[in-house]
């Protein structure tokens, strides 16, 4: 059974966010690594570069698939993490930590809407059937 | 009973779901005279006996021409042992080795491809073909666009030195993406593009395309070029003659960001246009936005060396349409004996066929000079490839030295019409002195009628 953290909050899609300050940090949940399987290669978003809610954003791939990122609240990113660029690996061995893909801060109004850790487990154990 | 697996109650359902009336309203876009042929004129069967017999008479009505035609696609002696090792029953398959515990045979030698092709390009890394040389041109300028990472409308500068079945394929394949070609013009006078002509548009361009030799088998200024591209942050593709690159400076030493081409001189027949195959290397920087297979070298579990297919994600059946091409096979058998070409002559064979071609056209191109009202058109220096004008009109010469069993070379006049009466004439080391003599002595005597 793959890990999911009451701290965070969950899009549809698989992707995690934490809120830290005044923005957010975005990761790809344990469940949706564990799905891809071992990742090669990552691609995020530039810096500064404005979002909108379920757009796509970036791009993570394994040996086997390709999966497309949607960012879970429109914002605009702050910082991304160029550890995972030349390791991929850490979003495999660290989902919720070192694994996570970029910061964003939201714009002003925003509409944030996730799933909480219980709404998530149970979608995930939902599309298990 | 034919093997058609659906019954009419799928075909129905089928139908309305595209919204068609019938089978035949599928087709509605293609030109009905592209779709009808009329079949009353062919006779009805005759036994294989009868037909064998018809054949041969009528084989023996092939002429043997002695060819001067380059254009594109060029005669090399191939030798005997390249078809025969590539036609083994263990090569017979073009399909994708998706299996790597099934095609070790097939892998390797994609790799051993790779690497060869590589090193001509003095690039970092091939894929394993692609379709032909056109199309590998219009695959490299999409992936340079993927490169360019921008929204706005990318600026392509392409010379009119490039082959015009390229430039067509290109306007067709890249033309359907937000790009705007902008053909270059070339000095009448040298044969070649200008740093004068390109400059000007240097503002908003993004990807500049180099032929080298270019169609009229002209050099072009390759490493000026790509050093002034690179000044504008302009991204680099060579389009190449791979023997070529035996003997001169390959795009990967010009800087130049990718390279592609034509692969058939490297062992394939000339046969009816084809089946020929691409090429396209690149720097290793840019691999992931490289379309077409890569066969890679690994370890197995036991820790033994192995080849599989690798980045696979970044391929349709894996990435749909996010895919980096619709390319889905390679061109296998032609890569085979491509592969076994190259190692039977080595680089020195390789450079060898080169230069006797070059040093065979730098004799037939001073001769033809001398004949009285032929002229020499561009000054530049060339490869294996020289455009003449001839004093009367260029298809009928050519018409009556093909009635001397000779193909004196390729009429320019529809391509470019500037070039009136001018052919491109072609010599490769499969030409000899005495060839050469006769293609001469024949056009002095028609030229004098």
């Amino acid at each position: 059974m793959s890990q999911i953290p009451k701290t965070l909050r969950y899009s549809k899609t698989h992707e995690w966010v934490r809120k830290e300050d005044d923005h957010y940090t975005v990761g790809i949940t344990d469940h949706a690594q564990n799905m891809l399987g071992d990742l090669v290669y990552i691609e995020l978003p530039d810096i500064e570069s404005h979002l909108e809610s379920g757009q796509e954003c970036a791009v993570v791939e394994s040996v086997k698939a390709a999966a497309d990122i949607y960012c879970p609240l429109a914002g605009e990113v702050i910082e991304i993490n160029e550890a995972i660029i030349d390791n991929p690996q850490l979003i495999n061995e660290d989902p919720y930590g070192q694994g996570w893909l970029f910061r964003i801060k939201p714009f002003e109004n925003t509409n944030i809407e996730l799933l909480t850790a219980a709404q998530y487990t149970q979608q995930v154990a939902s599309e298990a059937h | 009973m034919p093997f058609i697996p659906h019954t009419e109650d799928d075909v129905k359902a089928m139908l309305a779901a595209s919204h068609a009336a019938t089978i035949e309203d599928l087709f509605a876009e293609i030109p009905k005279e592209l779709r009808e042929v009329d079949l009353s004129t062919i006779p009805s069967g005759i036994s294989e006996m009868e037909l064998s017999r018809l054949m041969h008479d009528r084989a023996k009505k092939n002429n043997s021409l002695s060819c001067f035609i380059g254009a594109g696609a060029y005669e090399h002696h191939i030798p005997g042992a390249v078809w025969d090792i590539a036609t083994r029953g263990e090569w017979m398959t073009a399909y994708t080795p998706y299996q790597p515990e099934a095609s070790q045979g097939s892998l390797q030698l994609m790799y051993e491809y790779q690497t060869m092709m590589a090193s001509l390009m003095g690039l970092e890394v091939s894929n394993a073909s692609l379709y032909d040389g056109a199309s590998a041109l219009a695959e490299a300028i999409l992936m340079a666009m993927r490169l360019c990472q921008t929204k706005n409308t990318l600026t392509i500068l392409l010379p009119q030195t490039i082959h015009p079945h390229y430039r067509a394929v290109v306007h067709a394949i890249v033309g359907q993406h937000d790009a705007n070609i902008i053909e270059i013009s070339y000095d009448k006078k040298t044969g070649r593009i200008t740093l004068q002509n390109l400059a000007p548009l240097a503002e908003n361009a993004s990807i500049l395309v180099i032929p080298q030799p270019n169609f009229f088998g002209i050099l072009e200024e390759a490493e000026e070029l790509t050093a002034w591209a690179k000044q504008k942050n302009i991204m680099v593709i060579g389009v190449v003659n791979p023997l070529a690159m035996a003997l001169l400076k390959p795009p990967g030493e010009w800087g130049a960001d990718i390279a592609c081409g034509e692969g058939q001189p490297l062992g394939i027949p000339l046969s009816c246009g084809g089946p020929y195959y691409g090429f396209l290397c690149c720097q290793e920087k840019y691999i992931r936005q490289m379309p077409g297979r890569i066969v890679g070298r690994t370890v197995d579990t036991q820790g033994k060396k192995g080849f599989v297919l690798t980045l696979q994600a970044r391929e349709q059946h894996i990435r749909r349409a996010k895919a980096t091409s619709n390319i889905c096979t390679n061109q296998g058998l032609m890569v085979t004996a491509s592969t076994i070409f190259m190692s039977i002559l080595g680089p020195q064979g390789l450079r060898k066929v080169a230069e006797t071609s070059h040093q065979g056209a730098l004799t037939l191109h001073q001769m033809l000079t001398q004949v009285p009202g032929v002229e020499s058109v561009f000054t530049a220096p060339f490869f294996h490839e020289f455009v003449i004008r001839l004093p009367q009109s260029a298809e009928s010469v050519l018409k009556k030295l093909a009635q001397k069993h000779i193909q004196g070379g390729f009429s320019l006049n529809s391509t470019y019409p500037e070039l009136r009466e001018c052919i491109s004439v072609c010599v490769t080391e499969t030409k000899t002195e005495q060839d050469m003599e006769m293609y001469v002595k024949d056009l002095r005597k028609i030229l004098s009628c």
